[in-house]
């Protein structure tokens, strides 16, 4: 099967300090893949590589089949491939209703139109209201971003990337910061995302990672450790070290 | 109708209970009270509009100095666009103010002397710099871009007043002569006619820029503005948007130094000066970003102070400028505008427990 993403022998160096090494990773349409590892472990730098925050040192990021390791991260999103940032990347003084239009009327290439208001484009509205609605953001719709409560933030973090209907989403920590109630609600809007979607996510809470992902690749040092099911990933004595090691120094 | 909107709320459990159907809890909300860019004229703005009409019959001793006003408070406007809007900072504006100027200068000198199209000519000449210009304006941050357009304000005006035998160097460029508006309305010594010329120019770009601000086009300037790094994250080419705004913003600016070559029939070297730089972002803050009515405001406030301080203290009146400023930018965040609008928001809350 044609994976949806997929890494050749990825690196990031800085300086002196390699921050991804060789990293080969493909990833299934429909996964929800679950991207672990103790702090530092460079999940953050990979997000980056694959969506273009900046170039690799070397090795390729192939997206279906086309090699996209070149492409500007507004190309990558054209082509179907999202993120979300671990630390809120909004538009503050913007309504939450503006910031998800303004999503959509990229995708739609209407960021070209000057000659009609915003507030005229109707399909645009009930588009953005719909998407809101499933993410129980219709009540702050006219919000100025900068004064809703983090959780909410949140939220809207994930209306951005999902007002681009991407064939792959990139979600880094999308619960960091936020109460575990709130957070499983977030991850069950994630999980309930149509079928057809890859999501690959980075999270830090176990019990959110083995309930919702069906694979998981464990990162340490910047290099792959292991990779599979949950089932397998659990089972593996190399993995409890990693993550025991490091309650051990906590 | 996409799959997001209406699978993506299917498995939450919780969305079931709240709204069985997305659309339906969207429907709760009165579209009505959304929040979103238009540009429906409200009473303020009319009555706004209709202070230089007033002026035009109460104030017939300042017809010149009104038409000024306007236009400088288009050549505001234009810098609004890139400042206010799309977050460039730039301390080079009269470049293409300037540029504008010499075009519609130079045009009726060799004996173009049609003023709507010289508009144009001095529209696409700006433009065009503008855009050449624009390339290396969005490589860098505030610095470098305060720097580059400073760099190349300076370096226009030293060719202007290099090349006299096109420009007339530091004596200006006289000679315009300039043909009948519509070829029947003569400009006359009283400046009635460029008083109603440059009420209309600037009303009409008014009404265009008003509209560009609030399409889908003005929000993503805004989104650059507000969240520059997320951009390119919903997909957005940054560096293209930036591209467009500065090339119009220039072209309208070009716009504003035609007008003002036009209107007094004489260039001189000063619209290529860094002064006219700096006293339109003085201008621009002053009146309030973001908001084009700041930009006019603002121009109106800064001139008719010139006009009136320089009265009373003709060679220290800067300070009284310098003074507002500093007042303005440390108590009214947004400027006059932003100021009173604070004010009346303060006065709402009073008024509704």
């Amino acid at each position: 099967m044609t994976m949806t993403l997929r890494t050749e022998a990825l690196c990031k160096q800085w300086g002196g300090f390699k921050a991804n090494t060789d990293i080969s990773l493909g990833f299934e349409p429909g996964a929800r893949h679950a991207l672990i590892g103790p702090n530092g472990a460079g999940k953050t730098t990979f997000i980056n590589l694959l969506t273009g925050g900046f170039p690799p040192s070397s090795g390729k990021v192939f997206l279906g089949d086309e090699d996209i390791t070149k492409l500007a991260q507004h190309e990558r999103v054209k082509r179907g491939m999202t993120r979300t940032f671990q630390i809120n990347t909004l538009f503050a003084g913007m309504t939450v209703l503006e910031s998800v239009m303004l999503a959509i009327c990229e995708r739609r290439g209407l960021q070209k139109v000057w000659w009609k208001t915003v507030a005229n484009h109707a399909d645009v509205v009930e588009e953005a209201m719909a998407l809101l609605a499933t993410l129980k953001l219709t009540k702050e719709a006219n919000s100025i971003t900068r004064s809703m409560a983090y959780g909410k933030q949140r939220l809207v973090e994930i209306a951005l990337a999902l007002a681009t209907q991407p064939k792959i989403l990139l979600l880094d920590e999308p619960a960091a910061g936020i109460p575990s109630l709130e957070s499983q609600e977030l991850f069950e809007v994630i999980a309930g995302l149509p079928r057809d979607v890859t999501v690959l996510f980075i999270e830090h809470d176990m019990g959110l990672v083995f309930r919702f992902a069906d694979r998981i690749t464990v990162l340490v040092g910047g290099k792959v450790l292991t990779e599979g099911t949950p089932a397998e990933i659990a089972a593996d004595p190399r993995v409890k070290e990693v993550y025991l090691g490091e309650a051990e120094h906590a | 109708m996409n799959a997001y909107s209406s699978t993506a709320a299917g498995a939450n459990t919780q969305a079931k209970t709240d709204a069985a159907v997305p659309g339906e809890d969207a429907q709760a909300v009165n579209r009505s009270t959304l929040r979103l860019p238009n540009d429906r004229w409200k009473a303020l703005e009319i009555a706004f509009w209709l202070l230089p009409v007033a002026s035009y019959f109460f104030f017939p001793d300042y017809l010149v100095l009104i038409s000024q006003i306007m236009i400088i408070g288009l050549f505001a406007m234009s810098l609004d666009l890139i400042l206010g809007y799309a977050g460039i900072v730039s301390l080079g504006h009269a470049a293409f103010f300037g540029l504008g100027a010499y075009t519609a200068g130079l045009l009726s000198v060799h004996g173009w002397g049609e003023p709507i199209s010289g508009l144009f000519a001095a529209a696409i000449v700006a433009g065009i710099f503008g855009f050449i210009v624009s390339f290396l304006v969005i490589r860098g941050q505030d610095l470098a871009r305060l720097m580059v357009t400073l760099g190349i304000g300076l370096m226009l005006f030293e060719a202007a007043n290099k090349a006299a035998f096109i420009t007339g160097g530091v004596d200006g460029l006289s000679g315009m002569v300039m043909a009948p508006l519509f070829g029947t309305f003569e400009f006359d010594l009283y400046g009635k006619t460029a008083f109603w010329y440059s009420f209309a120019v600037l009303f009409i770009l008014f009404v265009v820029m008003r509209r560009v601000v609030n399409s889908p086009f003005g929000l993503s300037l805004r989104g650059i503005r507000e969240g520059g790094r997320r951009m390119p994250a919903i997909g957005a080419n940054v560096d293209r948007r930036l591209v467009a705004v500065f090339t119009l913003g220039a072209a309208v600016a070009g716009i504003a130094g035609a007008l003002l070559a036009q209107t007094t029939q004489f260039v001189g070297l000063d619209v290529l000066g860094f002064p006219r730089s700096a006293e339109l972002l003085i201008m621009l803050v002053l009146g309030g970003t973001g908001r084009l009515y700041g930009a006019l405001v603002g121009a109106a406030v800064f001139m008719i102070a010139q006009d009136k301080i320089s009265g009373f203290d003709p060679t220290y009146w800067q300070f009284y400028i310098g003074l507002l400023l500093v007042l303005i930018v440390l108590f009214a965040r947004g400027g006059i505008l932003g100021g009173l609008e604070k004010i009346v928001a303060t006065f709402k809350r009073k008024e509704a427990p």
